[in-house]
């Protein structure tokens, strides 16, 4: 930059470090992201889980609670959710196995990889839940 | 000719002395939860909307209940190992960082064993 200011060339506005801010988002940084913030959702989600078991376990009554508030539309919400981070990060999962390998690091399989992840986990989410709806009569 | 020595080799793991026993284990759990995932789907939608006693029979079953509790102690080791790497990532306050590891451990112990508890309760049977 310095060469540059003495030579009279128009400088450059440079940033000096790395900030999230100054990327273009990239559907790799982008999956890379989701798939933290998936993993996170997913270890607290496990609560559901649990409590969903220990009421199926303690009687009919606690399980009718426990299925009332899945039935309601934030638990519908919250279930749906839930369902496609599952899903997400498992086929994240998948990619990242994948790179584990040492192939498929070429900036194309890269962009197929990250875009595959995204458009089969709403994919394979919506059918899991077409499925569910079909079976369950919309429970 | 090697010119480490056999003990310099086998104490080879870094300077937090577990190696890559982390990435290998966060590995390992993943392959083992990939394969579980289509059963835990599959017996999703075999109970979804179910009555009470199809629920407990289905969860009730040995094979499902040992799945269950293999995805459940797959999934809580998983989960610990990378909810691990984001406090490393993100406290820097050694107090903190400490003290949020212990509660990631404790969370993912408590969590399993209450629902490995509650498939056996299922498992050995349960007034219906």
């Amino acid at each position: 930059m310095a060469e540059a200011k003495a030579r009279g060339l128009p400088r450059t506005e440079r940033p000096l470090s790395p900030h999230l801010q100054i990327y273009a988002p990239l559907i790799n940084m982008v999956m890379s992201i989701v798939h933290r913030i998936t993993g996170g959702a997913l270890y607290f989600g496990t609560l559901l889980l649990a409590w969903w078991l220990l009421a199926a376990a303690t009687g009919p009554q606690h399980l009718a609670t426990a299925n009332w508030f899945f039935g309601s539309i934030i638990g519908q919400i919250v279930l749906f959710g839930y369902t496609w981070a599952l899903i997400h990060h498992a086929l994240g999962g998948i990619r990242h196995l994948i790179w584990d390998t040492v192939h498929g690091f070429d900036l194309k399989t890269v962009d197929t990889l990250c875009w595959s992840t995204i458009l089969g986990s709403v994919t394979l989410t919506v059918l899991l839940w077409a499925g569910i709806y079909f079976l369950g009569g919309g429970r | 000719m090697a010119m480490r020595t056999p003990l310099k080799n086998v104490r080879r793991l870094g300077s937090a002395k577990e190696g890559t026993d982390h990435f290998w284990r966060q590995r390992l759990t993943s392959v083992a939860l990939l394969l579980l995932l289509p059963f835990m789907l599959w017996i999703a939608l075999a109970i979804v909307g179910a009555e009470y006693e199809t629920v407990v029979r289905t969860l009730g079953n040995p094979v499902v209940s040992i799945l269950l509790v293999l995805f459940i102690l797959t999934g809580v080791l998983h989960m610990r190992l990378g909810m691990q790497v984001i406090i490393e990532d993100y406290v820097h306050t050694e107090g903190a960082k400490v003290a949020l590891l212990m509660l990631n451990t404790f969370f993912a112990a408590v969590v399993g064993l209450a629902s490995i508890y509650a498939v056996l309760k299922l498992s050995f049977g349960v007034a219906i």
